[in-house]
């Protein structure tokens, strides 16, 4: 009846996870509990679990991706305090299987759960409005996207608690993740949650690419898209062609594990080789998927606080076409070491240092915007003068492991944790950070804590460079990485700076909650009535802030680039013409239940209860079609409410 | 000066000097005791050296703009429409393209040169090496002596290696940082590293890719020694009286966790292909515990333009 599972699968003997899993209850019953107490149940059903909303859908993900962080920076913070004490032959507080499903679960959380659903979200409520469209072309889809998402990331966080998650590291390399050698539940959860938030991002791919080919407003070619929208696109389409390979890779593993096929076994003709290289097909594009929308994301602000526009629009255009392209010619360079021969090996690596020169190019034009503008010490501008300094040393640290002779001596070494989290935290997080602070006061009409949030800069840069140059001379001497204990004192006092670097960064994550606390208090004093806070550019700064569910009650008409900083040069403002009926899809159920049912759906299967995967199963796939008939889909809003509306937002935006 | 701030930086300057006299004599890769470590090195220093050509301006440039061109600064021309200039895009596009082109150069030459399946050259007769990866310990077989041992490696000085590499179990991968790098174990696969000790002493190698709960402790001693100190050591493993057979090498295979050091005196002369052919097959399926002659071997993998 219940497969697999019983009262075993909680660990109870644990005392760090169930204290952790008692103070995760407590805070879930408390929230619930406030929900009951305010009343605020239907309000949380009608205006957020079913909306589909873009801008909602979007900070719903970030929400979810905030929360991750601190999920996944536990992690981290576990996995530094277990290297510092293990020194010397010690054996640290964390025995190996413990340890082991610490970092695997680190960089899964990090990767899937944390930076995706980042950038995701940032597309969902960025580009719609940069674009001038009402909402994504496909709405009720764009919520199912987001709700598996976070029914992956649920499935993810119950694996804390019952049972356990994958030893294998986050890529699940077989045949250490076959049931041969995995034979717990927590390869199936990582999974069950991967497929079912990989199809929630699929989607989501599908959804933004058609927005941006279908949706823009009336005059806006391609050639006036601005840059966060044409990295968005790169990023979708690069989702699009990148994540059914994802699925598949894993589809293949699922059957080995549960239908007792061999398609990555040692055994019976099955090749791991080929998973290697398969999710590394998917991998290394998801690099890119990430980094893109940051490159985007720094493009808009130095532009924007630059006072000017960006330089070389059409360079930096080619320069993210070509890392597009060019990000499916690279995988093999992360296992040179698997002993393809020297001239597969030298080609992998000739096509990675190709990349670099686009990439080369971006930073050259973010160099040459900042010249000849006026450049404001905002936060952001903190983060994007943070990212060209930390991202160029990781790009060379990067460089130089595309040599393979020099990749043999720095490969799965500390080196190699340390380039990749100078990429990712000297791109994807600070573009995350700054794009939080810039676009918070479009999304909530006020604007953060100046003050904190450069003390939150500061945290994280020099917290970064504390926790992760010493992981470079680790890299150096020999040390590699997952490991649980070693005894050479001469890696100690290393680990001890990572450590104290690790602090500091968790000093930066606590001062950014501190932030958005006493912003949310004061946000009184900070409204931005005027919709554009910071002189922006392009045309999400045209429209209120918060925006109307509608976005824009006239949609506007774009001649070139930058198009809201023109309007405000010319004095022509973008909206013209007389407000109509608009027509906007009504709220939907579909997403928060399919997630529901997939949560189900997707647990019974991690314990082989088959009856309930099926039925949840059947139950998806019946709501669905239901759903699907329902031709009551769209609500009409009528032009003179809007104009009314319209109204009070202008005089409010004249009084500012 | 009072006395708290005296002994803060007496601890601050012992904790420099510590890490200093520490990593002065830590062994790594930047601390080869072999030729191919020390063209690794070679190539490394070459490569950052030429790319601080270009990471030095532009990090220079981000923080020189940045600060001229401060809103404060009244003295800087502020040009708003300022956004393409042809010949800052031209030269954007060729410095890149041009430490690539180099850097590619480097890459492919080196990639051949330092191909890990390339026997090295040398006046000393080539010693063969197989390695087999287990849980989670290493297994070291010496076909032309007819000894193994586990967990140790002995290298005689200045001689050509060639290892022969798989893997009882899971992927790992064996590094010797400062020798020559690494090479992934895999299951049924036989890879290949050449490697040559260049300076006497006792080192440490391990396993760079993660195989599970045991990873940690899967390291072993590597002894490089002059020709009568390898000789010795070889006698050593003679002296053990221990055989390596089929069976032994099953009972190997079976006790999961870490071991210590053991030494064979003789091993079968065939176990090195009926480890790699018993790594493709369930245990039921090798009761016969020899090796198919029709099934891939390990074959010298030598280079059709190569030197051997």
């Amino acid at each position: 009846m219940l497969g697999k599972l019983t009262w075993a699968a909680i660990p109870f003997d644990q005392p760090i996870i169930m204290v952790t899993c008692v103070v995760l209850l407590i805070g879930i019953a408390f929230v619930l509990g406030l929900l009951t107490w305010l009343g605020r149940w239907r309000w949380l059903w009608v205006e957020w679990l079913t909306t589909v909303d873009h801008k909602r859908v979007g900070i719903m993900y970030v929400l979810l991706a905030v929360v991750m962080l601190l999920r996944g920076f536990s992690d981290a913070i576990m996995m530094r305090a277990q290297q510092a004490l293990a020194a010397g032959g010690g054996a640290g507080f964390l025995p190996p299987e413990h340890y082991d499903q610490v970092f695997s679960a680190h960089g899964t959380i990090m990767i899937f759960f944390m930076a995706m659903p980042f950038v995701v979200g940032l597309m969902n409520f960025v580009v719609p409005l940069q674009i001038g469209a009402r909402d994504v072309a496909f709405p009720v889809m764009n919520a199912l996207s987001f709700w598996l998402t976070a029914a992956g990331a649920l499935l993810i966080n119950v694996s804390l608690g019952v049972g356990e998650f994958a030893r294998t590291g986050w890529l699940v390399y077989p045949p250490l993740s076959e049931l041969a050698y995995s034979p717990g539940v927590g390869v199936d959860y990582y999974l069950w949650a991967l497929q079912i938030s990989g199809l929630g991002t699929l989607l989501s791919g599908i959804n933004l690419v058609t927005t941006i080919m279908r949706c823009r407003a009336p005059g806006m070619k391609l050639e006036h898209m601005p840059i966060f929208t044409w990295t968005a696109l790169a990023a979708n389409m690069l989702i699009v062609a990148a994540f059914p390979v994802l699925t598949a890779t894993f589809a293949m593993l699922l059957l080995d594990r549960y239908a007792d096929m061999h398609f990555f076994t040692n055994e019976l003709g099955g090749s791991p080789m080929m998973f290697i290289n398969l999710i590394w097909m998917w991998g290394h594009p998801e690099v890119y998927i990430l980094v893109i929308p940051a490159f985007g994301v720094f493009s808009e602000v130095i532009a924007t606080f630059s006072g000017k526009p960006l330089f070389g629009y059409r360079s930096m255009v080619i320069a993210t076409m070509a890392i597009t392209v060019l990000a499916f010619t690279t995988w093999l360079h992360h296992f040179f070491t698997m002993g393809s021969g020297a001239n597969v090996n030298a080609f992998f690596g000739i096509t990675t240092m190709i990349i670099s020169i686009p990439t080369g190019v971006k930073i050259f034009n973010w160099l040459f915007t900042m010249y000849g503008g006026r450049v404001r010490y905002t936060s952001q501008v903190l983060w994007t003068l943070g990212f060209m300094i930390t991202f160029t040393i990781g790009g060379m640290t990067g460089v130089l492991m595309s040599i393979p002779p020099v990749d043999f001596v720095l490969h799965n070494s500390l080196f190699l944790i340390a380039h990749f989290h100078n990429v990712i935290i000297g791109g994807v997080v600070f573009a995350c950070m700054a794009a939080f602070t810039y676009w918070f006061p479009k999304a909530f009409g006020f604007t953060l804590d100046e003050r904190l949030g450069k003390m939150v800069f500061w945290c994280w840069f020099i917290g970064f460079y504390l926790a992760f140059m010493p992981l470079y001379a680790l890299g150096f001497l020999g040390m590699t990485r997952r490991m649980n204990h070693f005894d050479n004192p001469v890696w100690t006092p290393y680990l001890y700076v990572a450590m104290a670097g690790a602090v500091l960064i968790m000093i930066g994550i606590v001062l950014q909650v501190v932030q958005l606390v006493v912003s949310i208090r004061t946000r009184q004093l900070r409204r931005d009535l005027t919709g554009d806070p910071w002189q922006g550019r392009t045309l999400e700064w045209s429209t209120v802030s918060p925006p109307p569910a509608y976005n824009f009650a006239v949609l506007p008409v774009v001649e070139g680039i930058d198009a809201h900083w023109a309007a405000r040069r010319s004095g022509v403002p973008v909206q013209v013409g007389p407000i109509e009926d608009i027509e906007m899809p009504k709220r939907s159920a579909l997403g928060f239940v399919l997630a529901f049912l997939s949560v189900t759906g997707g647990f019974s299967m991690v314990w082989h209860i088959y009856w309930l995967g099926l039925a949840s199963l059947l139950a998806a796939v019946a709501f669905w079609i239901q759903q699907s008939w329902s031709e009551d889909d769209e609500t009409t809003l009528r032009a003179r409410d809007l104009a009314a509306f319209e109204e009070v937002a202008r005089l409010r935006t004249v009084r500012a | 000066m009072d006395a708290r701030q005296r002994s803060f930086r007496a601890t601050v300057i012992g904790v420099a000097l510590a890490m200093v006299t520490l990593s002065g004599r830590a062994e790594g890769v930047l601390d080869p005791w072999g030729p191919v470590g020390a063209t690794q090195r070679q190539l490394l220093y070459e490569c950052v050296g030429v790319m601080l050509i270009v990471v030095v301006p532009v990090i220079v440039l981000t923080l020189a703009f940045a600060w001229w061109f401060r809103a404060a600064n009244r003295r800087a021309d502020y040009r708003p429409d300022w956004s393409y200039s042809g010949k800052v895009e031209f030269s954007i596009w060729i410095i890149p393209l041009l430490i690539v082109l180099f850097l590619a150069a480097v890459a492919w030459g080196s990639s051949q040169e330092l191909d890990p399946y390339r026997p090295l050259r040398s006046a000393n007769k080539r010693v063969r090496v197989e390695v087999v990866a287990m849980d989670w310990k290493w297994l070291f077989i010496y076909p032309e002596l007819g000894v193994a041992s586990v967990n140790e490696l002995a290298l005689p000085l200045d001689t050509p290696v060639t290892m022969h590499i798989t893997s009882a179990s899971v992927m790992n991968a064996i590094f010797i940082p400062g020798l020559a790098g690494q090479i992934y174990a895999m299951a049924g696969m036989c890879t290949q590293m050449s490697v040559m000790a260049g300076k006497e002493g006792v080192y440490s190698g391990l396993s760079s890719q993660f195989s599970g709960d045991g990873f940690s402790d899967m390291h072993f001693k590597v002894i490089a020694a002059d020709a009568p100190g390898f000789e010795r050591w070889v006698a050593g493993l003679r002296r053990s009286g221990q055989t390596l057979d089929k069976p032994a090498y099953e009972r190997l295979v079976g006790q999961r966790g870490s071991a210590a050091t053991a030494y064979y005196a003789a091993a079968d002369n065939d176990l090195f292909d009926y480890a790699l052919q018993r790594g493709t097959k369930p245990v039921s399926a090798v009761k016969a515990r020899a090796v198919d002659p029709r099934l891939g071997v390990c074959r010298d993998m030598t280079l059709t333009n190569g030197v051997n």
